[in-house]
């Protein structure tokens, strides 16, 4: 048996690949939202399926957020499999009344009578200097909310396989795709398929400290972790994956492991992901902390547009760097 | 335009029936308030009956209803038993929710009852998207949303227009305009308030129809429902109507004067069914006085269910916040 060669791919391909196959496999399945059908998606990821899968299933929309977010949760109780693309995370707020007045609230308000099989694919995160209104990361608000799930791709695998297990569970799943992370490229097997989407993963292995990210800033706890390799301290570096249900066990496990743990999120500080993550470990690990949790967040401003106050804003390999120093007891000279 | 049927016996039975037992089952539940069997919000939709009665008349067992927070009337008509929704009042297990919705929040999948939505517009994204599916499956179903006046200065209400017009979905768009939205009148919050005009400004038929009148809803109801199915187009109907109550059972309803209640009270739904069905000789006193006694019985006969209902066991609190199972 011939094994077929890795293919080197981006981020967006991979997502792109992820929505034709689900397409081809069920004829339930769409796509809908702003600019996904003629202009190719905001961010290029639907390109080309307009043209593939016609106007009845590639469904550009006006701009009324509210009306095809719910339209996404009707035609998923009618029997239908949306993806719904909503632009950018600071979008979704216009249609909150829907993802949480209805799509949240039916399961159980209707004592289990309806499901809601809808994925919504949404941008998040900053690093494109495009400003206050559409550079926020509200994972942490959504993830708020029971009767949702949250996914944060980070990796070309999970930009490939975390949708077809989305478009399968009877849940609203919410898909974060981190702006900076669509021209990444990296090798995909072919048949590079499904991949789970309930646990956390481990990107790199370490005995000193625990650091724990998603989306974005997998990429910023990994540059920390070789920039901490070269002081001679060793991270774990945990890519949560699944923002809602967390997995508590993978986090567990390392901390236990490792006993110091830092967060990093894009999110501001204050009731923030990295704050249920800080909470999770405090009350299932307490005892087997060398330091209390340290939290790598956003700067609590409205993201500013001029790169040197963005990239002050935002959380930095050299940050964590600090932290981690800090906690084991390294002068910043050693 | 078609002509309005002529108006028979059995028929007119029929609807005197459904909007007697939303009445009946209404100025109960009001009693069952007062001695605290039901808690929460609660809406009533005494002297709007017509509105449901009627409306439901043109819909199928499959079509899909998406309701508001208003929506006793609507679940009774449509099928949804009296039992099952006064278990529901209650917070029973036995209720067409589990009681886990309370009046606001009426489901059935049986009978394709979408809830009971208490944000008010929040529905209408819902049906398009319910009508959506339809569509896209080629099923000449019909989804009738119901909302209130209210719902029409929401940004969701120019939304679900915008899209549903553009996108030909079969979505019969039934406003109950009672003039109010909570304590405040049409008139002090709308710029336009012939609602008709509204909708037919995004390209679909609307008009308006006496919602007073039950036989006017019907045979509105009737026609545009046809055009829905035929054309696979959106249409409106503004149905003009009153509550004789307050806004809920917490509204002292100091915005109206009483003589304007009065004046809406003359035009009963009910009484004037009555009175139009004497007048043909196709109804008795004895006839009236047989439903009043067979409705009080299943009002009793609900009461009673839903007095020997269960309470869901607290171990289950969390069930249902996502869906069990696989997906269907």
């Amino acid at each position: 048996m011939t094994v077929a060669p890795a293919k080197t791919i981006t981020y967006r391909e991979a997502m792109r690949e992820a929505i034709r196959e689900a397409m081809l496999a069920d004829d339930r399945v769409f796509l809908m939202g702003e600019d996904v059908g003629a202009y190719g998606g905001c961010f290029g990821v639907s390109k080309g399926l307009l043209a593939e899968f016609g106007q009845d299933r590639i469904r550009d929309t006006p701009l009324s957020e509210s009306a095809f977010v719910g339209a996404g949760i009707g035609a998923a109780m009618g029997g239908m499999r949306p993806i719904v693309e909503v632009m950018t995370v600071n979008f979704c707020l216009l249609a909150l009344d829907q993802i949480m007045n209805n799509a949240a609230t039916i399961s159980h308000m209707s004592g289990g009578q309806f499901q809601i099989p809808l994925v919504i694919r949404m941008t998040t995160g900053a690093g494109r200097q495009v400003a206050a209104q559409h550079s926020h990361s509200l994972e942490g608000w959504l993830a708020h909310i029971p009767g949702l799930k949250l996914l944060a791709p980070a990796t070309i695998d999970d930009a490939r396989g975390m949708l077809g297990p989305a478009l399968a569970d009877p849940n609203l799943v919410l898909i974060f795709e981190h702006g900076s992370l669509y021209n990444l490229e990296g090798e995909l097997l072919p048949e590079g398929g499904a991949v789970d989407i309930e646990r956390a993963a481990i990107r790199r292995t370490g005995s000193d400290v625990t650091l724990i990210a998603y989306g974005g800033t997998v990429a910023t706890a990994l540059t920390a972790a070789e920039q901490l390799a070269r002081i001679g301290v060793e991270a774990e570096v945990i890519d949560l994956r699944v923002l809602r249900p967390l997995d508590d066990e993978t986090i567990i496990a390392s901390v236990v492991r490792t006993q110091r743990a830092v967060v990093i999120d894009e999110g501001w500080r204050s009731g923030s992901l990295a704050a249920e993550v800080s909470s999770r470990i405090m009350e299932q690990a307490f005892y087997e902390l060398d330091a209390p949790v340290a939290r790598v967040c956003s700067a609590e401003v409205p993201m500013p547009y001029p790169r040197h106050l963005e990239q002050a804003a935002l959380p930095q390999p050299e940050t964590v760097v600090a932290e981690v120093r800090r906690m084991i007891g390294l002068a910043a000279d050693e | 335009m078609s002509a309005r049927a002529p108006l028979d016996r059995d028929h007119g039975l029929e609807l005197l029936r459904q909007m007697l037992l939303v009445r009946r089952f209404e100025e109960k539940c009001v009693e069952l308030y007062s001695a605290t069997k039901i808690r929460g919000f609660m809406h009533l939709y005494i002297g709007e009956e017509a509105v449901a009665a009627g409306a439901m008349q043109a819909l199928e067992s499959d079509d899909a209803i998406v309701a508001t927070y208003r929506e006793h009337g609507h679940a009774l008509v449509r099928g949804v038993s009296a039992a099952s929704i006064m278990a529901e009042m209650y917070g029973k297990l036995e209720g067409c929710s589990r009681g886990r919705g309370g009046s606001m929040h009426l489901f059935d999948a049986a009978t394709r009852f979408y809830g009971g939505n208490a944000i008010v517009g929040g529905g209408l994204p819902l049906a398009v998207g319910l009508a959506l599916a339809d569509k896209l499956r080629g099923r000449r179903q019909v989804t009738a949303c119901f909302f209130g006046d209210g719902a029409v200065a929401e940004g969701e209400f120019h939304e679900c227009m915008n899209l549903s017009a553009l996108w030909d979905l079969p979505v019969l768009f039934l406003c109950e305009n009672n003039l109010y939205a909570m304590g405040t009148r049409i008139d002090r919050y709308e710029s336009q308030t012939d609602l008709a005009l509204k909708a037919a400004s995004y390209e679909m038929t609307a008009w308006s129809v006496d919602g007073m009148d039950v036989l006017a809803v019907e045979e509105a109801t009737r026609r545009a429902a046809a055009e829905v199915r035929a054309g696979s187009r959106p249409c409106f109907l503004e149905l003009r109507t009153y509550r004789f109550r307050a806004h809920s059972m917490y509204d002292p309803d100091i915005y109206r004067s009483k003589d304007e209640i009065e004046a809406w009270k003359q035009h009963d739904p009910i009484t004037d069914l009555i009175e139009r069905l004497r007048a043909g000789e196709l109804i008795a006193d004895s006839d009236v006085e047989e439903l009043e006694r067979s409705i009080a019985e299943e009002i009793d006969a609900a009461i009673a269910f839903a007095e020997a209902g269960t309470l869901e066991p607290v171990a289950e609190l969390e069930r249902f916040v996502y869906a069990e199972g696989a997906s269907a």
